[in-house]
């Protein structure tokens, strides 16, 4: 207890406070849920990548994905991914200082590494279309559109969502229900990035290994 | 387990006291640390798919192994899910999440290759079957 009443002295939101002393924080509280539906999108992920795995040789004499994969572009794609995974981390730090300046300055380098990402995935996939390997080709290339299709949209989202948020913290500053967003904003740019590990290790590396 | 339970919320480095006399890294350096080792790791990952120097059949239980260990990079560093004191709720959420995972994943693996090993009879028969 006493250490409780030295922490709530502190009278900080951002920390945690102890269960015997009253209830969780709403920061706490919030992020909780969000990681909990972090977990359940996690588990949506892991159907599709089943599907995929079932699927990935039913080509139907179609491309396979030795043919069709880019190693090139699915690194410069994983590295602006982790990159960007980075720089939002930088932007976490930034937040929990509240510094103004070093916040926009990440946030802004996180969306164009997104973006950046966003842009090879869909030249990969105007690539992959225009040699007649569309989602109806086969089984392997619907799996594989919806899967790597699924993370881009997350990424889009993520995108969007984090342009969002640098709009309302020129709007609102630091407001607690600001931070608590960034924080929930951050932990779903992190989680796109883990998955991205799953997807370039089954679907790119493995694809084309022999 | 302490006396006193606290909570840490997802994303958040420690504030427990009794950490923070721990000297661990926080903050610039930890996710330094990630970044640093999570580059490892990919680098690894496509230098072991395109090597001809590994034994072949390893190498996609050698890149499940790096990818894995990946994500524990980015969970520890970026996500802070540790097994600290303050980190229990988080870690038994993450735990049921990754069941649930290994069951759907290894599941239909297992179920569909079972099915193709016994049901097919001929290949060209799979491939028919495999085909829509």
């Amino acid at each position: 207890m006493s250490i409780a009443v030295t922490i709530d002295e502190v009278g900080h939101q951002a920390l945690p406070s102890a269960s015997e002393a009253g209830p969780a924080s709403k920061r706490i509280v919030v992020a909780y849920g969000f990681w909990i539906f972090l977990l359940s999108d996690i588990v949506m992920f892991s159907a599709l990548f089943a599907a995929y795995a079932v699927l990935v040789h039913a080509t139907a004499g179609g491309p396979a994905g030795a043919q069709l994969f880019n190693q090139h572009s699915v690194a410069i794609e994983t590295a602006c991914l982790l990159a960007s995974s980075y720089t939002c981390g930088m932007m976490s730090l930034a937040i929990s200082s509240r510094r103004l300046a070093a916040t926009y300055l990440y946030a802004a380098v996180t969306f164009a590494l997104g973006a950046a990402f966003l842009a090879l995935e869909l030249r990969e996939f105007a690539g992959m279309i225009a040699i007649g390997a569309t989602p109806q080709r086969s089984a392997f290339l619907s799996a594989f559109f919806t899967l790597v299709g699924c993370h881009g949209l997350h990424v889009t989202a993520g995108l969007i969502w984090l342009a969002v948020m640098m709009a309302q913290v020129v709007v609102q500053d630091f407001r607690p229900t600001v931070v608590r967003r960034l924080l929930c904003f951050a932990l779903f740019w992190h989680t796109l990035d883990i998955i991205w590990i799953g997807l370039f290790t089954i679907v790119y590396l493995m694809g084309i290994a022999p | 387990m302490t006396d006193t339970h606290y909570d840490r919320a997802p994303g958040d480095t420690s504030v427990l006291p009794q950490a923070q006399d721990r000297a661990a890294p926080s903050g610039v350096p930890i996710y330094a640390i990630g970044l640093f080792l999570a580059v490892i790791l990919t680098a690894t990952s496509f230098w072991a798919a395109n090597t001809s120097l590994l034994w072949a059949p390893g190498v996609a239980l050698g890149l499940a192994v790096l990818a894995i260990a990946q994500i524990g990079v980015h969970l520890v560093f970026f996500l802070h899910i540790t097994t600290g004191p303050d980190n229990t709720n988080n870690v038994l959420a993450l735990a049921f999440g990754m069941l649930i995972v290994i069951l759907v994943i290894g599941g239909s693996l297992w179920i569909m290759t079972n099915l193709n090993a016994n049901m097919m009879p001929t290949t060209e028969l799979m491939n028919l079957h495999m085909q829509h």
